[in-house]
């Protein structure tokens, strides 16, 4: 080893580099306290310092929860749940047509429809369901069907994202063999890409599924029925035994719900 | 009968792929494109039924032009052309039959083939000849749950349910052991021989060529530097096709598969094919 | 063609009993009739609402920004900085609890600890945990970044828990025969491994935020939602479009943004 190639100091960045990463993880930090200062310019400090007490208050009226309220929940748990399955049934419907026209190798127009479906896909998925069912609501009126119509809304983005994905990554060899046959553009999404991207629907269905079961217990909160609608009224009389067992059955339907999703998608892949 | 005139293709990348190909396939007429990767043949296939857009020059089949016909007058062409590939191009998670059925897509309207509810001609046809490639018990299988061999069996009973004019072949062998490829090239050498098909078989493995074909073709470039019968294809030829190191180099390969060849005639007896 | 069958039938895939399908099939068309039967729509009052419904799209095509803009900014600008404060602190916050929730490196004891703190953050939805974050902290958006921050280590301890636990044994394995402390460990063998995802999961969880920041202004935690809120109860379309369609563009800016940065970073 010569003494030339000899030296006693390493460094993992080139202080160039290093001074750029430390500058960002400082802006960071600068932007963070500042967001931070601006946030809680209206706080009243004294609501927060007392939040323990607000704590401990509600945890003890919570507990224990009223048991023989379960069975005036039974009624809004199968709203829920019908709530949340014909709305993935209604969303499904709603998003096959989106996808494929949203998707490049099967759109039949890169120019018009295309950009068309990728913003409904975009405006559905920023928007929340509890924002769908808080308009729709408005406009229709409370009720399970508006909740049905929200969960809908706010899904034909989501699954029509992950399954235009999902036809845009299909094997275009037997497409082109279904094309070399003859077959017309129906007959190849039919026999060449529909096969190839139905596992990948059917767990993307079940997904939202699971998803839209967790959504549609709360959209009553605004009005659209189910397990939200008793959560807002126990609310509105501070009956909190009565909140804890509606939770208690949100949890236990969530928890048997993304049970059965698992077990479905690991059937399916 | 088969004529190229002409032929060119240029991608928008630049890249001239075919030039000036002029070529003419008589009827009952096996044909094997040889070349180096990157010759062109692939395209040359492709050209035909026109999966690739030629730039230039024309191609009929039977006298009747294939290039610059409209949407449907090219699906009526297609389906007379039968086209087999090298990785099966089968539908994976469709059954056997329905992949053997998909070849008559171009006959049926759309309403037929979505609830699979084919004609009788069509299934006994389908029956018919996956018994022809030795797969009659398979029918009801998912396509995936067969080997390499028998999904390329598939491939051709799918081909040949559209009662093709012409078939493609591109590299059938290319995925599949030395032995089962022999299987393969005899099978569909036999069936043209029965139906007097003419045929186009894109192969990348010279002593396999030099054994089944009736004719061969050298492309290089873009450009055909070889037409002949394959005991005209000496070492001096073959070099000036791949270039010379190459050559070399594939021959050595071609010593290990003679082993598997003498292997396999014993199998082909047991299944007849 | 003679001798051979002239019919076919595609085998059923999935249930292959006869008697399972029909019971199935049976079965989801009665729940189909029963669950649609209790939908009972209120057909007057949907009727009442069409005119209502038209206004609103009419709202959505002619957005009103200015009349209501105070409000809008103001709820926009707590969105944004509730988004970027709980982001940050649920980085902060899961890191720790994400390591101790990886089964591979964490003690028995601390594991359990942290993956119960994971699965009761992520069993409640934002909107419930907003709603007690209110009742305990009082309205505004201090509740919502505590909601969302809470979110967030459910999200991303769960996220990095796996991602550790997934990371390739054998250059742990190296870095702990050179005698390196545990710390060390995780430094110079898990840090890198998860890193470049950790980052990639942050800023998809920015983008998560914003959307709930959106959300959880229903129930009094602050943010655009509840500009949003009361502009439907108020039935001003017109305010609501325009807010709406901000959140739509802002959803964007920060999907390709975190997007674009995540590809920058990598």
């Amino acid at each position: 080893m010569t003494d030339a190639s000899h030296r006693d100091t390493w460094r993992r960045h080139t202080q160039r580099q290093g001074l750029t990463i430390w500058l960002a993880w400082l802006g960071l930090v600068a932007l963070t306290v500042w967001c931070w200062q601006i946030m809680t310019r209206d706080t009243i400090w004294f609501f927060v310092t007392d939040a323990p007490t607000q704590a401990a208050d509600i945890g003890s009226r919570m507990w224990p929860p009223r048991l023989s309220y379960l069975p005036e929940l039974l009624w809004p748990l199968w709203d829920t749940l019908n709530m949340a399955t014909l709305g993935t049934m209604l969303g499904i419907l709603m998003a096959v047509p989106v996808a494929f026209l949203a998707a490049r190798n099967t759109t039949p127009s890169a120019l018009v429809l295309r950009p068309a479906a990728l913003f409904v896909i975009v405006a559905s998925r920023s928007i929340n369901s509890l924002i769908w069912a808080l308009l729709l609501v408005a406009i229709m009126g409370p009720g399970l069907l508006a909740g049905v119509i929200a969960i809908g809304l706010r899904s034909v983005g989501f699954i029509g994202k992950l399954l235009y994905e999902a036809i845009e990554e299909v094997d275009s060899v037997p497409v082109e063999a279904v094309i070399a046959t003859g077959a017309g553009r129906a007959q190849v999404l039919d026999y060449a890409i529909v096969p190839q991207v139905l596992p990948a629907f059917w767990g993307i269905s079940v997904f939202r599924w699971d998803i839209n079961i967790r959504e549609s217990a709360i959209l009553g909160l605004v009005g659209a029925g189910g397990l939200g609608l008793k959560l807002q009224s126990s609310l509105n009389v501070l009956a909190w035994p009565q909140v804890t067992m509606i939770l208690l059955v949100i949890l236990a339907t969530v928890v048997v719900s993304e049970w059965v999703s698992a077990r479905v998608r690991k059937a399916i892949i | 009968m088969l004529e190229l005139n002409s032929l060119q293709k240029t991608y928008r990348t630049g890249d001239k792929a075919l030039n000036d190909v002029t070529l003419s396939v008589p009827e009952g007429q096996i044909v094997g494109l040889i070349g180096p990767s990157g010759a062109g043949k692939s395209t040359l296939i492709r050209c035909i039924n026109r999966l690739v857009e030629p730039t230039s020059g024309s191609i009929t089949l039977s006298g009747r032009p294939i290039t610059g016909l409209g949407h449907r007058e090219l699906r009526a062409m297609r389906r007379r052309i039968g086209m087999i590939f090298q990785e099966y191009a089968l539908v994976e998670r469709l059954t056997v039959m329905e992949n053997v059925l998909s070849g008559r897509l171009g006959y049926v309207g759309f309403w037929t083939s979505f609830t699979r509810r084919y004609g009788a001609d069509d299934i006994s046809r389908a029956y018919h000849l996956l018994d022809r490639v030795g797969l009659m018990d398979h029918a009801d299988k998912r396509a995936d749950a067969l080997s390499g061999g028998q999904r390329q069996r598939v491939g051709i009973a799918r081909a040949l349910a559209q009662e093709p004019e012409l078939l493609l072949v591109d590299e059938p062998t290319a995925s599949l052991d030395p032995k089962t490829s022999r299987q393969i090239m005899r099978l569909l050498t036999g069936i043209c021989a029965e139906h007097g098909l003419p045929a186009i078989v894109n192969i990348h493995d010279v002593p396999l060529a030099q054994q089944f074909m009736q004719r061969i073709v050298g492309l290089r470039a873009g450009q055909i530097v070889f037409d002949g019968a394959p005991s005209a294809l000496t070492e001096d030829v073959l070099s000036e096709i791949y270039g010379a190191e190459d050559w070399h180099a594939m021959r050595r390969g071609a010593e290990e598969d003679r082993a598997a060849e003498a292997d396999s005639v014993a199998h082909l007896e047991r299944i007849g094919a | 063609m003679n001798g051979y069958p002239a019919t076919w039938k595609r085998p059923p895939q999935i249930f292959t009993h006869r008697g399972w399908r029909i019971g199935l099939q049976t079965g989801f068309a009665v729940w189909l009739v029963l669950a649609l039967a209790t939908l009972d729509p209120n057909w007057a009052r949907i009727v009442e609402g069409w005119e209502r419904g038209l206004r609103f799209a009419g709202g959505f095509l002619q957005p009103d920004f200015t009349s209501r803009w105070s409000d809008i900014s103001k709820g926009l600008v707590e969105s944004l900085t509730m988004t970027l404060t709980s982001t940050v602190a649920g980085i902060v916050i899961s890191v720790p609890i994400g390591v101790g929730a990886a089964r591979n490196i964490a003690p028995r004891a601390v594991y359990l600890v942290c993956r119960s703190i994971i699965a009761l953050s992520r069993a409640l939805q934002e909107i419930i945990i907003a709603i007690f974050f209110v009742a305990m902290f009082g309205f505004g958006p201090f509740a919502g970044f505590l909601t969302l921050s809470f979110a967030t280590i459910g999200f991303l301890s769960k996220l990095l828990a796996e991602d550790i636990e997934d990371i390739d044994e054998a250059q742990a394995e190296a870095i702990r025969a050179t005698g390196a402390s545990w710390l060390q460990m995780i430094n110079y063998a898990i840090q890198p491994q998860v890193m470049p995802r950790l980052i990639g999961l942050s800023l998809y969880r920015l983008d998560i935020n914003f959307r709930e920041s959106a959300v959880i202004g229903i129930v009094g935690a602050g943010g655009i939602g509840a500009t949003l809120n009361t502009a439907i109860d108020r039935y001003e379309y017109d305010s609501a479009g325009a807010i709406l369609l901000l959140i739509i563009a802002l959803v964007m800016v920060t999907e390709y943004g975190s997007s674009y940065l995540r590809k920058f970073l990598q």
